[in-house]
């Protein structure tokens, strides 16, 4: 391990605040460090029953029957469930936060509608006394199956005479639904800007290759579980581990067809998501099961569960051609997207058609955006959904042209970046953002012009990423020891009580300590969006920022009281309220607090609206400048060191904002270099293990460098979401460093010593 | 159902006995029969290191071990660590380094680490990394939580000097 002498994480700060950018111990931290914290699976209840789900071992078959009379005959065993058991709905779009689905391709993808679409797909479930009579039982379900052959790739799918999923599903092509046959290609889309064989006619230079990425997971270490008591009164109550309580009770209430009032979901503590833990997949069966048997049931997905039957990210195909002239000016960019949306439509192909060639001004583009079904699970969000994919290719294009035009591949890409003003190819047009100032501050850091060694090579990418906003409640009350109650709605993934309630913090001129933040279930708080989308400190937060001046004016109006004079002559300075006409009238927080109960009684404050446009808070980038050493012999890759720079606009809690950007960068490596489905001919996953899905372990890795950069959005302490644009430039960083070292260009994921040593032996 | 085994054991401190089938793990003899769901299922095959428990000195998966094998044994889990109400060294430094994001890995993080430094009081960065290879973090790039274990180790230099 080297030794460095330079400061390994840097704030490039803006504003200084007393709260705002402090690193106070996260306000769950003493349960989460002792194992008191309850997760999805540490849920248990009076007369609790296990259920388990009998999955496909046939990643495409029709289903002709299912006999699950032996599994009930099974002493223990309670009730069984199938498709069938769902009440019969009207098929209509469901905008699920980060999912865009059907509630029928929800209720299919739960239980299979008398067809498999992917090995694992659940066919049937029981509830039983425990979980391993419930395990004796599904082995006893008889299911006839026809089998069909799979399709396992988005060209396999787009392939002409493609075995066919969905008999009813017809091509949106480019808004024109194309009515004669049945497709796999659920949609084409198109971006253009400008002209761009004029813009290729104008380069000097043209870059163009073609690119292919396999399936990956998010990893969560925490396995999805949800429990669900069907009430005598009709009332449906889920626990489960999610990211969004009021998206999985909307989502629960759909497919049962029960108005949302019938359905409270109680958010557990949530072990890892990404994504990965927006869509609900047992939270309906177990509720099922609860009504059947009139008890409590647990449904606890396996890890082989989790790979084969939860949301992965999508393999994809992709073309990617630049042109520039000899001064660096890129004069056209296009893009062919092709991604794989699992056995359901619903790709994230569209967000990485807008994330592609986010960096960039450029006057001429076209991008073609393909949303293929294939014979794998139905992919979920994972972190920057779709934005990887993109950025390994585009990224390694635009270094290719540095090369090719003898240029800088920092200053090639500050010649061309994006700024306030710059209108994508997809037409939206950017607020303030930090392009600039995040590849500015990755060309100064002594990281970039440092020796390397032998074997060893450097590279560099940027990638984008939104910022959602949307809805968010927080409702505040005052004690009398001057601390406050915050109740939100935002499952805390990974220290958001502490940046909510730090917001609040600042407002008020209280500790963070002295802010007790709780996440509720849905009867108890407004309406929240996912923790997702990079929305949860920004919107969430925002939330919190004006609940909390809603008490400051509530507090004010009774230090008015008291003093008798108006309110408009007292404010709130450091914690103290104080009146300007008169230096002798102030007052402390926790001393008006305690006196609220003579002068009126509580006071509680609410903030609850849609927060941000979309789009409106800019979003942030992402840099990086990684080392690799390739061993020549193996093709095996050490990353030697890594530099992650991002725009977190202001970080509210710069530990959890470097953890943030150090996760994702570590995520982003190890899709780069080990992680894959590996898919077996007949589509199943022959690696649905944590020793055979090789994620990256303490041993693989470096220190990750952190540098933020802090441009201010339009909220009101200028805050970025920035969960996930740091997973975005590390597969093309990793592989332009691998270019680097060795003179080959990956044009597929993973980067593992067999596929470098292919490519080396294709190459040379 | 199979017929249960008494089993006889010292966890935490404290004598517990409890009955298992033969075909239970001791993670699911923690967590559903005894109680103590500190401990954390993430794989149930020894992989990812969320059950880490230590028996009998050595620290090892309670999915990996029979409930039937805790038979006079004297296990320490996540529940052990803090001494009354006072944190233990390492879950005070895996706090105040930020060295947690969701927490489902902590409890076997901060078993192992705790396991490592009664071993070696003093380790470096590599042997850090060694050591806890075989616990699996999602969210934090093991960076804090790297820097949480040597901050522990100078804590508890500091205490033993």
């Amino acid at each position: 391990m080297t030794t460095t002498e330079y400061e390994r994480n840097l704030i490039l700060s803006s504003v200084d605040y007393n709260v705002v950018g402090t690193r106070p111990v996260r306000h769950d931290g003493a349960d989460k460090v002792t194992g008191r914290a309850l997760y999805g699976a540490d849920f248990d209840t009076a007369g609790l029953l296990h259920g388990k789900i009998l999955r496909s071992p046939h990643a495409h078959a029709n289903i002709k029957n299912i006999d699950t009379s032996k599994a009930e005959a099974l002493p223990g065993v309670l009730a069984a469930v199938t498709f069938d058991d769902f009440p019969q709905v009207k098929n209509a779009a469901l905008d699920l936060g980060e999912e865009v689905t059907t509630l029928h391709d929800l209720q299919a993808n739960i239980l299979a509608r008398h067809k498999a679409l992917y090995k694992g797909h659940a066919v049937a479930a029981v509830a039983a006394t425990n979980a391993h009579v419930a395990e004796e039982a599904v082995k006893l379900i008889e299911v006839e199956y026809e089998v069909l052959p799979p399709i396992m790739t988005a060209p396999q799918g787009m392939a002409e005479g493609a075995a066919i999923l969905h008999g009813s599903l017809r091509t949106d092509e480019l808004g024109e639904t194309i009515d004669d046959k049945p497709s796999n290609v659920a949609q084409h889309f198109q971006h253009v800007k400008g002209d761009i064989e004029k813009g290729f006619a104008d380069a000097d230079v043209i870059v163009e290759r073609e690119f292919d990425t396999v399936t990956v997971h998010q990893g969560y270490i925490e396995p999805h579980a949800a429990t669900a008591i069907w009430n005598t009164d009709g009332r449906l109550h889920v626990w489960c581990s999610t990211q969004g309580a009021f998206t999985a009770r909307d989502a629960t209430s759909e497919v049962l067809h029960l108005p949302v009032s019938q359905v409270r979901v109680t958010p557990m503590e949530i072990g890892g998501g990404f994504g990965g833990k927006i869509p609900v997949y047992l939270e309906p069966v177990a509720a099922m099961l609860s009504k059947k048997s009139g008890r409590a049931v647990k449904i606890v997905m396996s890890r082989a569960d989790v790979f084969e039957a939860s949301g992965p990210t999508c393999g994809s195909n992709m073309k990617i051609k630049i042109g520039a002239k000899n001064d660096g000016t890129i004069t056209a960019m296009q893009a062919y997207l092709a991604y794989e949306a699992g056995a359901f439509a619903g790709s994230p192909v569209g967000a990485g058609a807008m994330c592609v060639f986010a960096a960039y001004d450029v006057e001429n583009a076209v991008i073609d955006g393909y949303d293929v079904v294939v014979n794998k699970p139905k992919t979920a969000a994972y972190r920057a959904p779709g934005a990887p994919n993109a950025a390994f290719a585009a990224e390694q294009v635009v270094d290719e042209l540095a090369q090719q035009l003898g240029m800088d591949a920092i200053d090639l890409r500050l010649k061309n970046a994006a700024i306030e003003g710059t209108r994508r190819p997809d037409g939206m047009v950017f607020p303030r953002i930090g392009c600039v100032e995040v590849l500015e501050a990755m060309k100064n850091h002594p990281h970039y012009n440092a020796p390397l060694g032998e074997n060893q090579g450097r590279g560099v990418a940027i990638g984008y990423w939104f910022n959602i906003g949307f809805d968010s409640a927080v409702n505040i009350a005052v004690n009398a020891d001057g601390t406050i109650t915050l109740i939100e709605g935002s499952t805390d993934i990974g220290g958001s009580r502490a940046s909510i309630s730090m917001q609040a913090a600042e407002v008020l001129g209280i500790p963070a300590e002295s802010v007790r933040p709780s996440v509720v279930d849905t009867d108890s708080i407004g309406y929240t969006a996912v923790t997702g989308g990079s929305r949860t400190t920004y919107a969430t937060g925002w939330a919190a920022y004006e609940a909390a001046l809603d008490v400051k004016q509530k507090m004010i109006a009774r230090a008015a009281t008291i003093w008798d004079v108006d309110a408009d002559d007292i404010e709130l300075k450091d914690g103290v309220f104080q009146s300007s006409s008169d230096p002798e009238l102030n007052m402390s927080f926790a001393d008006l607090a305690g006196q609220l109960g003579s002068t009126g009684g509580p006071v509680v404050g609410a903030a609850s609206r849609a927060y941000g446009g979309m789009g409106a808070g800019g979003g942030s980038f992402a840099g990086n400048i990684v080392d690799v050493e390739v061993d020549p012999q193996t093709g095996k890759t050490d990353v030697t060191r890594f530099t992650v720079v991002q725009d977190a606009g202001k970080a509210i809690h710069p530990s959890y904002v470097e953890g943030q950007m150090q996760g994702g960068s570590v995520q982003g490596i190890g899709w780069a270099l080990n992680e894959e489905y590996y898919m077996t001919d007949d589509g199943a996953m022959a690696n649905s293990t944590l020793l055979d899905y090789r994620m990256p372990t303490s041993l693989d890795l470096p220190m990750i460098d952190t540098v933020i950069v802090e441009v201010a959005s339009d909220h009101p302490f200028g805050v970025r979401g920035v969960g996930e644009a740091n997973i975005v430039p590390p597969t093309p960083a990793i592989a332009n460093a691998i270019q680097n070292a060795t003179g080959i260009r990956m044009e597929r994921l993973p980067m593992s010593p067999v596929a470098i040593m292919e490519e080396s032996w294709k190459q040379s | 159902m199979p017929k249960k085994t008494y089993v006889q054991t010292r966890i935490n401190g404290e004598s517990v006995d409890f009955l298992t089938e033969p075909r239970q793990s001791l993670l699911e003899c923690l967590r559903d029969v005894i109680g103590l769901t500190g401990t954390k299922e993430g794989c149930n095959d020894g992989n990812c290191g969320a059950c880490t428990v230590e028996m009998d000195g050595r620290i090892v998966t309670a999915c990996l071990v029979l409930g039937v094998e805790a038979e006079g044994k004297e296990i320490t889990t996540i529940e052990g660590i803090a001494v009354g109400s006072e944190l233990h060294p390492v879950q005070q430094a895996f706090l105040e380094n930020a060295a947690l994001q969701c927490g489902i890995c902590t409890p076997g993080f901060i078993v192992a680490t705790k396991a490592l430094l009664d071993h070696n009081p003093d380790p470096t960065e590599y042997e850090i990394r060694f050591w806890l290879a075989n616990n699996l973090c999602r969210c934090t790039g093991y960076d804090k939580i790297i820097r949480a274990v040597q901050d522990a180790a100078a804590r508890m230099q500091g205490v033993s000097a």
